[in-house]
């Protein structure tokens, strides 16, 4: 080390420590003495400083025959703040020791009031502090874009017409229609599609196999109406068909036969069979609606008496009940 | 063109003349949405639409309005966060404007898409610099001038400040340091107060 005047350490090397061969601190540089209330020099190393890793080290010797692996350590009095060390012997019994802060820079930096020039030039510590200032705000802005996006999506989801499973109009959309109609005159009519079974294959198969039931149902109506027909799912396994301009009953009948059947088919999940069916309610407008919601409450009615008839079919509401008497229903 | 950019002058419209100017801006430069998302991209002809805007709506020359959001992005408190980043640049005034030549890097550190044009100091000895302001970004030139008049302040140097057009786009300004210690200057530490958040 005479080569070298040890004062050029202490620019270099802010956080160096010599050591004599008996172990005792003789210079120690400018930055060790902020992180220390104790006066270092003259004082034993390992009196000030517990070396833990590679291994505890309890005497001069050992620590010597650390030279040139990381060691850590930390102060054994203060905010005990860890350190990264290497020692190399400077051939005289004695030894050179540098420390560095390594990731707890940043809480050094706090805790003992750091500034730029407690560090060497070349060293990291700023620009590590800079990155983590300067990513921290990136990280703030980005998580606040995100918590904007996810309120735009739910309040697009809110505003939206489709049903996110089945792809089919969802009830708003429903209603949307339902008052077109009621706008336009035009005659239409309603089916209200409940299916049958399908809380066994929920239960027994999970709610997966339920959704691909559902969106086999969705296929199927999909296939069968009109183009300008407008199939909704209404809720859980309820469906609602609009039906523009078509009030035939032969023709509904036709169709509801065919739903049924195809409903009927069975699907395959997961190596299960899935069979359900479906029972179907229709009413038909006699002229001008006033208020769509008496169609929707007739197909209702119509679907109610085709589950209390064994299910599996399809009737035409025919009239308002009377008395006791329940709906008088045209059988199909 | 990168939204932090374009939302940057957005906060320092909203700062600096309230929000209903903005609104006007906005509307001036035929947003389709009056905010703009700093993590996102908007077509490059935003930025001139919205320089032309703010020119018509505050009755100033572009170049007085960039020079503005310079001196903003240092010296307002809701900007706190760039300046304490501007701050790791150097010890002093001197120190911070060598640490110039890698301010797009550094930026480019903080947010990996957003690119500065290039800037380039020359120290002509006598406290006397030349900053090369390359293309890229009009009016950045002029904002850099806000940039160091504040920092200038910040630092508590005296500094005189010119600019004179350089070939293609390309600026220089002319840094004349008067004196380093000139004014107390703002304090500065390394930690971050909070611990937490910046911004």
């Amino acid at each position: 080390m005479s080569a070298l005047p040890e004062e050029i350490l202490h620019l270099i090397c802010p956080l160096h420590l010599l050591l004599d061969p008996t172990g005792h601190i003789r210079q120690a540089g400018p930055t060790l003495h902020k992180i220390s209330r104790e006066r270092m020099e003259g004082a034993r190393f390992l009196e000030i400083f517990e070396v833990f890793r590679p291994r505890a080290v309890t005497s001069m010797e050992q620590l010597l025959q650390t030279e040139g692996r990381k060691i850590r350590l930390r102060l054994r009095s203060g905010v005990r703040t860890p350190l990264y060390g290497v020692l190399v012997s400077d051939g005289q019994g004695g030894a050179v020791i540098n420390l560095s802060f390594g990731i707890h820079v940043l809480s050094a930096v706090r805790d003992y009031a750091l500034t730029s020039s407690d560090f060497a030039p070349t060293d990291l510590a700023i620009e590590m502090l800079y990155l983590v200032e300067a990513k921290s705000a990136a990280m703030d802005a980005s998580r606040s874009l995100n918590t904007r996006l996810q309120g735009a999506m739910v309040e697009a989801e809110e505003r939206a017409f489709t049903d996110t499973l089945t792809g089919l109009s969802n009830r708003r959309a429903l209603d949307t229609v339902l008052e077109r109609f009621k706008r336009s005159g035009n005659p239409f009519s309603l089916m209200h599609i409940d299916l049958d079974h399908f809380k066994q294959v929920n239960d027994t198969l999970g709610h997966a196999a339920g959704d691909q039931v559902l969106r086999h149902v969705a296929r199927v109506m999909t296939d069968v109406v009109r183009q300008d027909d407008i199939a909704v799912r209404v809720g859980g396994d309820e469906f609602m068909i609009v039906f523009g301009k078509l009030v035939l009953p032969d023709r509904l009948s036709e169709i509801a036969e065919r739903l049924i059947r195809r409903i009927e088919e069975p699907v395959i999940y997961d190596g299960q069979t899935c069979e359900v069916s479906a029972s179907i309610g229709i009413a038909v407008t006699a002229g001008p609606v006033d208020d769509p919601a008496e169609l929707v409450e007739q197909a209702d009615m119509a679907l109610y008496a085709s589950k209390r008839a064994g299910r599996a079919q399809y009737r035409f509401f025919a009239g308002p009940p009377e008395g006791d008497i329940p709906a008088q229903l045209a059988s199909k | 063109m990168h939204g932090l950019i374009l939302r940057t002058f957005q906060v320092f419209i909203e700062d600096t003349y309230g929000p209903k100017t903005w609104g006007d801006i906005a509307v001036g430069a035929d947003l389709d949405l009056p905010a703009f998302e700093p993590m996102l991209n908007y077509p490059p002809e935003t930025y001139s639409a919205l320089i032309g805007a703010a020119e018509q709506v505050l009755g100033k020359p572009a170049e007085a309005i960039w020079e503005d959001v310079g001196t903003y992005l240092v010296s307002h408190p809701n900007s706190e966060g760039l300046r304490r980043l501007l701050r790791f640049g150097g010890v002093d005034f001197i120190e911070f404007l060598h640490s110039l030549d890698d301010l797009p890097d550094r930026t480019r550190l903080a947010v990996a898409d957003l690119v500065l044009p290039e800037l380039e100091l020359t120290d002509s000895g006598n406290l006397q610099f030349g900053l090369r302001v390359g293309d890229g970004l009009p009016g950045f030139g002029y904002v850099m001038i806000g940039v160091l008049r504040a920092m200038a302040d910040d630092y508590g140097a005296l500094a005189l400040l010119d600019t004179e057009g350089g070939h293609r786009g390309e600026q220089i300004l002319m840094i004349t340091v008067i004196e380093t210690a000139y004014a107390e200057g703002r304090e500065f530490e390394l930690a971050a107060n909070t611990g937490g958040s910046e911004g």
